[in-house]
């Protein structure tokens, strides 16, 4: 899945976007909030994520880097759109 | 040389596990030759690290841990702590604190600032971001990460003392830009009422021997800026100063503060106007913009290099 | 905050000093009924946050309940200083033999309190110490050791007064500057002092403001004088503009976006940290521009709240365009700020190249902030462009498109 704001845009791979632990620690780590678990009203809505992009948080990411950290390889990219899609390393 | 603190300075931070704090003791770690950050206080937290500095509960327990005499601190505990913090720091034998914390009643810190004076300790703000000696150490917020304080601040001849924080680095950054170093510059705080003045730190420049001119940035309320004119007029003038003034609108609006809390006019002798007259009849160069400051400064350092020449002459004539 | 006269003649009572038997009316029928109880010539004072009541009519005399209701009704009316009253004070009219001064103050250069007496009272005491100088007497007082009867004794023998009368205002004067300590005032003043003909000594009227900073540790004072929290008792009222100012700053606890005041130009201002922000306001007036608003951002704020400020800014009537300038930055983020003015602008349906006068915000994360700077075309310079400078090319560009929208 992949939200997109005015400057940022964050990705998340479907392997990892399913992983109930790594959807967990995704939601620590953001210091603003970028990250959250999917609730039970939602899953009933047929979605068998367990991570959900706040849409109305992409734009505050402050590039920390927590996330890449947190997820294996490549599994969350943060995007810069106001970079040619440069990719957060 | 430097004033007030050098790289054998020793210091804790008070309140080290707050954002703010563990911000700050990863900058002065990082910044210059590194700062001797010895140890940590934030009570109930003991035996934690804050970027490998240790943490304690008690000012006590770090000076024991140290094993000799703590030269000062940093204070950024919450305003209703503040008092009990500086006191602690004084009494366990510490001379130099660094306040940081703002929007601290004139109550406690008048009482923070007696007991220090009782004790020969020093305050430095609060509502300020300490003290930097270029490329050697920094004990405070001041300029921020090593990295952005390395790109402001360069090693020199000029003292700055700055009521404002930010403007603190502004007015480096400009000096740096053209070619004039800092020996120290201190953030002094935006309060009324404040540990240091300018008049209470010029004895201090004024004995550095690297220090030749100081830049002063000041703003509306108090009569902090009359105190150093008279401290110029009684001292002889031994550096040349020049102030920047900035709040000058407010003149026209009394009762209003703006910027710092110490900005509110509440005296006649309060409003930029009043004090650009004084700061000018002490013979201080009041500068309108900032980026006039560096020429106006090396006006007045060739002055008296031409005037001591000149003296030095006259006296080899008269002896002959 | 400054307290009304009715507030620190409480505060003066609650201290133990004596006061005048007065109670506070909020309409003639309360005035009148005061005035029965007190039973004689009485003073209706207006109750308004500004001096020259005398003069403005503000202040007058009544012998009879029915009059002191209808000098109330005509007070409660009257505008003074641009204020209406909070109410009236009501007030027995006292027989005074002698009006003397007793203030406390802070003292900021030597940074402790000051307590002031004088025997000329009823004036304004800077007058007195100019005039009379040998009539005031000063003392500074600890913050840190007990406060002593000497102290106040010192401070009247100074101004010359002796005798009976010394002796009977010392433990007044000692109250006076307790309380000073104990409620957080910055300002303690009784003037004036009067000695009634049977010898003893009333506050008559009391001059009281607290520290801002100490309302939260005064709550239980406030309460009981029943000052509402959210008032901030500024020399001018809070406009609709600045109380929306405020919100934008609460509304989220990361970074400020503070200190919004309302002024009445064409360029708005998004500018930060307190000192650069006083540069900045005066550079941008002294090259002829003529500013919407004051504003200090500082401690980081996040995207969010730096486009609700922008917002606010850019939706100001008569605002045209805004100009975006910091000193140099070492906590706040530039492209925290980048990213926020320039969302304002989008989701306000402008173009912020356009609406963005200028862009000068050097320092933490600046290579990010540029680069977002450059991909919406906003004209922006680093820390080689000085504050002065930055705030001549704004104007420049606000009075340019005035000059050829004339055109």
């Amino acid at each position: 899945m992949r939200v997109d704001g005015t400057f940022i845009a964050v990705e998340v791979s479907e392997q990892a976007a399913a992983d109930q632990e790594l959807a967990r620690r995704l939601a620590e780590v953001c210091p603003v909030d970028i990250f959250r678990l999917r609730t039970a009203a939602a899953e009933s809505g047929g979605s068998a994520d367990a991570l959900e992009i706040v849409a109305e948080n992409v734009d505050e990411c402050v590039l920390c880097r927590l996330c890449l950290d947190t997820a294996p390889a490549g599994a969350v990219k943060v995007i810069k759109l106001y970079d040619n899609e440069a990719l957060l390393a | 040389m430097s004033i007030l603190i050098d790289e054998r300075t020793t210091f804790i931070v008070q309140g080290i596990t707050g954002r703010e704090a563990v911000n700050l003791t990863r900058e002065c770690l990082d910044y210059g030759k590194g700062a001797q950050i010895v140890g940590g206080v934030t009570p109930g937290r003991r035996g934690r690290e804050v970027h490998g500095v240790p943490v304690f509960d008690t000012v006590e327990q770090v000076v024991a841990h140290h094993g000799s005499p703590i030269d000062g601190s940093v204070v950024t505990v919450p305003p209703a702590f503040t008092r009990d913090a500086v006191f602690e720091a004084i009494e366990a034998g510490i001379k130099l604190i660094v306040i940081v914390t703002e929007r601290i009643p004139r109550g406690d810190v008048a009482q923070m600032v007696e007991l220090a004076t009782l004790r020969g300790a020093r305050i430095i703000g609060p509502n300020c971001l300490g003290i930097i000696v270029p490329d050697v150490i920094k004990m405070g917020g001041i300029g921020g990460p090593a990295r952005n304080a390395a790109q402001a601040y360069t090693p020199g001849p000029i003292g700055v003392i700055s009521r404002s924080g930010g403007m603190t680095t502004e007015m480096s950054s400009t000096l740096s830009a053209a070619g004039l170093g800092q020996s120290t510059a201190v953030s002094i705080g935006g309060d009324a009422i404040i540990g240091s003045t300018y008049a209470e730190l010029m004895p201090l420049f004024a004995a550095d021997p690297q220090t030749e001119g100081i830049v002063i940035y000041s703003e509306p309320g108090g009569r902090m800026e009359a105190q150093l004119a008279e401290w110029v007029v009684a001292n002889g003038d031994p550096l040349p100063i020049v102030a920047f003034m900035a709040g000058r609108f407010m003149d026209e609006m009394p009762g209003m503060s703006f910027g710092h809390a110490g900005t509110i006019v509440e005296g006649k002798e309060d409003t930029t106007a009043e004090k650009i007259a004084r700061l000018q009849a002490a013979g201080i160069a009041v500068a309108e913009r900032i980026e006039d400051i560096p020429e106006m400064l090396r006006e007045l350092l060739s002055q008296r290099q031409r005037s001591a020449l000149a003296a030095a002459g006259s006296s080899t004539e008269g002896s002959a | 905050m400054r307290f009304f006269e009715y507030e620190a003649r409480e505060i003066v009572r609650r201290a133990g000093i004596p006061v005048t038997d007065f109670g506070f009316a909020k309409t003639p029928a309360e005035a009148r009924e005061i005035a029965q109880r007190i039973g004689g010539p009485v003073v209706i004072k207006s109750q308004v946050l500004s001096g020259g009541r005398m003069k403005a009519g503000g202040v007058r005399f009544a012998d009879s309940p029915e009059e002191a209701e209808a000098h109330a009704q005509a007070i409660l009316a009257l505008e003074i200083g641009g204020h209406m009253p909070r109410g009236v004070l009501v007030d027995p009219k006292a027989e005074v033999e002698q009006e003397y001064y007793a203030g406390v103050v802070w003292d900021g250069t030597r940074k402790l309190p000051v307590m002031i007496f004088s025997p000329v009272g009823g004036i304004d005491i800077e007058q007195v110490a100019a005039e009379q100088p040998e009539q005031v007497g000063r003392r500074h007082i600890s913050t840190i050791l007990p406060l002593s009867d000497f102290a106040a004794k010192e401070t009247i023998a100074r101004a010359g007064v002796s005798g009976g009368e010394l002796t009977k205002i010392v433990p007044i004067l000692r109250r006076l500057a307790e309380l000073f300590l104990r409620y957080d005032m910055t300002l303690a003043e009784i003037n004036p002092l009067g000695r009634l003909p049977d010898g003893s000594f009333v506050a008559l009227d009391a001059h009281m403001e607290i520290e801002n900073e100490a309302r939260g540790r005064q709550r239980e004072l406030l309460l009981e004088l029943g000052v509402d929290p959210t008032e901030t008792r500024q020399a001018r009222e809070a406009t609709p503009f600045e109380i929306a100012g405020e919100e934008v700053d609460s509304s989220d606890h990361r970074g400020v976006a503070g200190n919004v005041t309302e002024f009445d130009g064409n360029l708005g201002l998004v500018i930060g940290a307190g000192g650069g922000s006083l540069t900045l306001f005066d550079a941008v007036r002294a090259h002829g521009g003529r500013p919407a608003n004051y504003c200090e951002i500082g401690g980081n704020p996040s995207v969010r709240k730096a486009a609700g400020l922008a917002k606010l800014v850019l939706s100001k009537p008569g605002v045209e365009r805004i100009a975006v300038m910091m000193s140099i930055v070492s906590n706040t983020r530039v492209d925290i700020v980048a990213r926020g003015v320039i969302k304002a602008c989008l989701e306000l349906g402008y173009d912020p190249a356009e609406k963005i006068a200028f862009f000068r915000i050097p320092g933490a994360w600046e290579e990010e902030g540029f680069k977002i700077l450059q991909k919406y075309g906003i004209d922006y310079a680093d820390r080689s462009v000085s504050l002065n400078e930055a705030a001549r090319r704004a104007v420049e560009k606000i009075q340019g498109a005035n000059e050829e929208a004339v055109r």
